[in-house]
């Protein structure tokens, strides 16, 4: 039984076809048709919807935009979701819907429901919001008519006069509605949508359902239902495993549950590593980064996920469990060809962890796409260096995009050290090297040829921006 | 007798002609509550059909095995082109469109049959379980292949004189050149979708998302082998069109009519997004090729330009497309002793359809490139090449195909931009910046826009009103004009307010459809204001007309001074309420609703000789953009536009500052990101948006000057507007422009990079070597 608020209203329930969307949900079911399909595919954003939720101390509430095109029910549990029907209406338009019509945001208006939910997403975050701020909440949406300019002042307009609207008036029975629903645990007997709480259930509900498939944020196992015309029999949702979303920064390591979503992901690991941010804020979209974890983007093994190679780079290591035991590998391990890993059928990742950051320790990771928003790496480069003295004691590194997995670069890692830093032999040989090292394929992203030249050129790049005293201006697009 | 409605007096107001009012779905649209044909509530009895297509490009079907897809869950019904009980061809004007294949395969992923089932899902799930056995010929997948071939869907086309070249060959200098183009994928946020619901014995009403609701009006009655009069197409909003919906959304409409008038079910066929992308045409990709003479001043004397267009497996709309590149390769210049030449090329691919420009962008670079390609053999800046070879009295004023420019305002709009953008000041700067910034290079690019205003099939340029007062003086305005979001309804909702006096929400512009206004043109070719706004204009005042006269008759005066205005009629010292009005002339039996018709002046083409007045006018613009490029990565980015553009007499300054700035950014991922990519095969892979790039909302330049250019269209346009829907995604040449610009400042601005369309990181990387390699230096290190 999944239970949530459907605006302000308590909905349970019984799902029967795993595979349900979100969006489907509320179109054909709810005959809520504000919400658009564009794609299916968590590409456009025409299918925002927000889910709030209460903050872990109970007090506020935080919402978040997802696409609901790629999430399943299971996601909704203990969750209020608001759809664009909720927010206002023709007599009384929500701050956000009325600067959208002040700015003529809107032409044909079909992407404008899902701008307006990312809107006041960011309407109701604590953020200061400016330009960049508004870009960044809003680039999971796309919009084909107005060029964004007066979506982007929408944005910026409502949230500059920020007012308490009917959600923050409503907070506390919202909070303590989610609360009881949340605190209700889900059926031990569903066969199709199975949402285990514990470790326990979760070995069981793998023990008894062995061909049933773990889900976790459902960002890309959705696209095998809305593209690729499959239907499960039966999913095992993680999204109720409270002990594997925790993140915690010990001494000397940052420890992070499997079931992180990326964006709580990215803000512990840019506490440790500022320099990852640019790297988190182009990853996908916000609402897919919403939606998304940290162990299902490693778990999947692609070639081309953007975080693998930061834990090959930063040489974390995964803690697998089974429901008895748990054992340790190192990412350099863990990944064994085209989307195969270590873990054994019974096993799922239960933590990353990352060693913290040490002081004579440079990191960079850099990203190169078509499209600098929502889209995926044609190459995806991290490095690691180590500098004591102005000469290299260590480098390490990670690449997507080059290989049938993710990689790291031995020969490079080991070429660079004990060179000086300063030394233009450091920048020669690293590019030499990168240029070779791999023999990446010829795809709809990139040719091949391309991805070995850049990936010697990032080399340079890197070279370039760790030099103590560089100047020399070498991005198009600055990341704060 | 009616019972007449009780009306208030209104408060007085004024035009609001002119006047930045907001889209009239805009509260609608915001607050989800705005329907598109997907969001209808649907009839009882609905069904849905799915396509099944064929993995193979070209060949024969040889065995075509649905046994197992009519046995898959839920389904109702399956047809092939036999099961077509009319027209099996719903080609635009050309023939050569099958509705499903027949036999022969034309292209990957040609529609072979279609499914009918209770659910999205099963008839999805059943197009997948078809047996096909295809015996596959060769494909003809380049231009320079069906060159060779002599395969053409249209004879080519030419105009000017044939010994052009020979003035070319005798300047003193020359350029010769070429470009290969590239397609462009519409990505209307909301797909191909039709719904159709059989109506009293074998009629059809139709709920698409078209901009030819006309057209598929025809097509439905051809299909399923009726008349035209028992099809009733109604259209309320598009989630965007962009020409995409121009031809290519009958088929859907056409498919779903057949399977509702066999089942006697509503049938909604809703395309998934790849699908959608694969099965329907894109902007035609083109590869173009120059050679033109100019003096020491970079004076073009003599220009002979070939354009070839890849129109795919069949005509569509190709023809007209064609002919518009062949009209805007000279963009604002005059090319001297000029030569055009145009093919059409039939290969294997989809029907490659109308987009946003219709062949126009793909001709016009043509210009830029020449220009950009003079400017660099002699030394100059680019803008000074434009500058001089802009049509005026030192060049010329005559089009390669006869046409005299009246009206250029090129020449003032390039100097006002010059100043306001402070070109010449960035110039110097920028080259200073690069002179110190080994890695990053900037470029600035000012480049103008000259484009012809009206269908070049001439009988579409005609247009149709209905307009009816109600008793309670309200107004509901029909055209045939479609609404895809360009803010149409809310200008033609202007024009009847202001013709009328009254208050905009005394106006509800309607869903368009057939059975109000019939024969429609396509909203398309930036016509829909000019040509409906002028019939509408037209019922309204054949309306006036008689409301006036039946007052001055009540009066006993004379009508000379009537005028509408603040919600009221106002004849001399004399004045009565519009609704007062109204309501006086129902109980006189005064007829309360009229038609209005209107067709374009002036216009004419003889194609034989290639000369003629194709355009009742042009509309121009001018763009300064900037840019900056990483010749480490290729990665770019555009930081600063600066747009004075031409729309006359502006009739809603938001409006049309809302089509310059969306047609600039389509037009700049058209030359930047958006890279349609077919494999060896044929298939298309960039077939959804996870690898179709179109521009996310940090692409918008920071700095974003739009300026309109205000000066009233001296043509008897709609209150003296100029359409606006295409030519400013023209402006967007600038940024190819630009980026070649920060390219070229690698060789210190001797060399005109080749840099094919798109311009994506890849390719502008490519041409950053080549430069580093023309200048001498060692990659990446310069």
């Amino acid at each position: 039984m999944v239970r949530f608020l459907l605006n302000d209203e308590p909905v349970e329930l019984q799902v029967n076809d795993p595979n349900l969307t979100v969006l489907r949900y509320l179109r054909e079911q709810q005959s809520q048709c504000g919400t658009k399909e564009g794609c299916a595919a968590g590409d456009c954003g025409a299918c925002t919807v927000v889910v709030a939720a209460p903050t872990p101390t109970g007090d506020e509430l935080q919402y978040r935009t997802i696409n609901s095109c790629i999430a399943l029910m299971s996601s909704l549990h203990g969750k209020q979701l608001i759809t664009v029907e909720n927010l206002g209406n023709a007599k009384s338009l929500h701050p956000v819907q009325q600067a959208m019509v002040d700015n003529h945001g809107s032409q044909c208006g079909f992407c404008t429901p899902g701008f307006i939910m990312s809107a006041f997403a960011l309407y109701h975050s604590s953020v200061e919001v400016d330009r960049e701020e508004a870009i960044h909440a809003l680039s999971g949406n796309l919009c084909r008519c107005t060029g964004y300019r007066p979506i982007i002042d929408a944005a910026l307009s409502a949230c500059a006069q920020r007012q308490p609207d009917q959600f923050d008036a409503q907070k506390e029975q919202t909070i303590s509605a989610l609360l009881k629903l949340g605190s209700s645990c889900a059926d031990k007997d569903a066969q199709a949508l199975i949402m285990p709480t514990n470790r326990q259930q979760l070995a069981d509900a793998m023990a008894s359902h062995p061909l049933a498939k773990l889900v976790a944020g459902s960002t890309d196992l959705a696209l095998d239902i809305t593209q690729g015309q499959q239907q499960f029999d039966t999913l095992i949702s993680l999204s109720q495993m409270a002990e594997l979303k925790q993140i915690e920064i010990t001494e000397h390591t940052l420890e992070i549950g499997a079931m992180a979503a990326l964006n709580d992901v990215a803000c512990a690991v840019t506490e440790v590593y500022p320099q990852l941010q640019e790297l988190f804020t182009r990853f996908a979209s916000l609402p897919i980064r919403n939606q998304a974890t940290l162990g299902g983007n490693i778990a999947n093994a692609s070639p081309i996920g953007d975080t693998p190679p930061v834990m090959l780079a930063l040489e974390a290591s995964l803690v697998l469990d089974n429901g008895e035991e748990c054992r340790t590998v190192a990412a350099r391990d863990f990944f064994t060809g085209y989307r195969q890993t270590v873990m054994a059928k019974n096993e799922w990742i239960r933590r990353v962890i990352i060693p913290k950051k040490q002081p004579n320790q440079r990191v960079a990771a850099y990203k190169i796409s078509k499209r600098q928003e929502d889209d995926i790496s044609a190459v995806c480069a991290v490095f690691s260096l180590t500098i004591e003295n102005h000469v290299v004691t260590k480098l390490t590194s990670g690449f997507g995009g080059v290989a049938a997995t993710p990689v790291c670069c031995p020969e490079l890692e080991q070429a660079l050290v004990g060179l000086t830093w300063s030394d233009p032999t450091c920048l020669a040989t690293g590019k030499q090297i990168l240029a070779n090292a791999f023999s990446p394929i010829d795809d709809v992203r990139a040719s091949a040829a391309y991805r070995k030249q850049v990936l010697a050129n990032l080399w340079h790049r890197f070279w370039l921006e760790h030099q103590t005293d560089n100047l020399i201006p070498t991005r198009v697009v600055s990341h704060a | 007798m009616r019972k007449l409605i009780n009306t208030q007096p209104t408060s007085s107001v004024n035009s609001p002609l002119g006047k930045g009012r907001n889209h009239e779905s805009a509260i609608r649209q915001v607050c989800g509550e705005a329907r598109y044909v997907d969001d209808m509530p649907e009839p009882g009895n609905i069904a849905y059909a799915a396509i099944g297509t064929c993995a193979h490009t070209t060949g024969t079907i040889v065995t075509l095995d649905l046994d197992a897809v009519r046995m898959s869950e839920g389904v109702l019904d399956v047809i092939t082109i036999e099961d077509i009980p009319g027209h099996t061809d719903i080609a635009p004007v050309f023939d050569g469109d099958p509705i499903l294949a027949d036999k022969t395969l034309l292209f990957h992923n040609q529609p072979v049959f279609a499914v009918l089932a209770e659910t999205v899902d099963q008839a999805r799930r059943a197009t997948t379980k078809a047996t096909i056995v295809v015996n596959e010929t060769a494909p003809t997948l380049s231009v320079e292949q069906a060159l060779a071939q002599k395969s053409f869907v249209r004879p080519t086309h030419t105009f000017g004189n044939a010994d052009a070249i020979h003035t070319v060959k005798q300047s003193s200098h020359q350029l010769e050149g070429s470009l290969s183009i590239g397609g462009q994928e519409h990505m209307y946020l909301e797909g191909q979708v039709s719904l159709a619901i059989p109506d009293e014995e074998d009629r059809m009403k139709i709920y698409t998302s078209s901009q030819h609701p006309s057209e598929v009006q025809k097509l439905v009655a051809e299909v399923l082998g009726i008349k035209l009069h028992r099809v009733v197409v109604d259209m309320r909003r598009m989630g965007g069109g962009f020409g995409g919906k121009e031809s290519q959304a009958a088929q859907w409409a056409c498919i779903a009519a057949v399977f509702a008038s066999r089942n006697g079910r509503a049938v909604k066929c809703r395309l998934p997004r790849q699908q959608d992308m694969m099965v329907t045409g894109k902007r035609h990709p083109f590869e173009n090729q120059w050679h033109v003479g100019f003096d020491h001043q970079g004076c073009i004397e003599g220009a002979d330009i070939e354009v070839n267009g890849n129109c795919g497996y069949s005509a569509d709309l190709s023809d007209a497309i064609v002919d518009r590149a062949m009209f805007h390769v000279d963009n604002g210049y005059y090319l001297g002793n000029s030569h055009v030449v145009g093919h059409r090329l039939k290969t294997s691919f989809v029907s490659h359809t109308a987009y946003r420009g219709f062949g126009g962008p793909q001709g016009m670079i043509v210009a830029e490139a020449i220009m950009d390609g003079i400017a660099r053999q002699l030394g100059e800046d680019p803008l000074t090449i434009r500058k001089r070879n802009l049509y005026g009295e030192q060049t010329g004023s005559t089009t390669p195909y006869g046409m005299t420019v009246e009206d250029n305002v090129l020449p003032e709009m390039i100097g006002q931009l010059e100043q306001t953008s402070e070109y010449w000041q960035r110039r110097e700067a920028i080259t200073e910046f690069n002179r110190n910034s080994p890695i990053i290079k900037k470029g600035l690019a000012l480049t103008p826009v000259k484009f012809g205003i009206s269908f070049t099939a001439k009988h579409l340029n005609q247009a149709g009103a209905l307009v009816h007062i109600y008793t309670d003086g309200t107004i509901q305005v029909n055209h045939g004009g479609t609404e895809m979001g360009q803010g149409l309804h809310t200008k033609i909702a202007q024009i009847a307010a202001h013709e009328f006096g009254i208050d905009m929400d005394h106006i509800e512009v309607t869903a368009t459809r057939t059975d109000k206004v019939p024969n429609t043109s396509p909203t398309a070719a930036s016509s829909g204001t000019d040509l409906n706004g002028k019939a509408v204009q037209n019922a309204c005042i054949t309306l006036k007309e008689r409301l006036v006269s039946f007052w001055a008759d009540e009066l006993g005066i004379a009508a000379d001074d009537a005028v509408f205005k603040d919600n009221g009629l106002f004849i001399g010292e004399h004045q009565i309420d519009f609704a007062a009005l109204v309501q006086a002339a129902y109980m006189a039996r005064i007829s309360l609703s009229s038609t209005g018709y209107y067709r374009t002046p002036k216009i004419f083409y003889d194609r034989e000789n290639g000369t003629g007045r194709p355009f009742f006018y042009f509309a121009y613009g001018a763009a300064a953009t900037e840019v900056l490029i990483d010749t480490l990565t290729g990665e770019n980015r555009v930081t600063r536009v600066d747009i004075l553009h031409d729309v006359g007499a502006s009739l809603n300054p938001a409006l049309d500052k809302g089509q310059i700035e969306g047609g600039f950014i389509q037009g700049m991922g058209w030359l930047t990101t958006e890279e349609l990519k077919w494999d060896d095969s044929g298939k298309l892979t960039s077939n959804n948006m996870a690898t179709y790039k179109i521009p996310a909302i940090g692409d918008t330049p920071e700095i974003m000057n739009v300026d309109l250019y205000s000066r009233p269209n001296p043509q008897d346009s709609i209150y003296h507007s100029k359409a606006v829907g295409e030519p400013p995604f023209m402006l967007a040449i600038s940024v190819w422009c630009a980026l070649k610009d920060a390219i070229s400042s690698i060789t210190d601005y001797s060399i005109d990079p080749p840099l094919q369309t798109p311009a994506t990181a890849e390719r502008i990387l490519q041409a950053v070597e080549h430069a580093n390699g023309a200048a001498g230096n060692e990659a990446g290190l310069s």
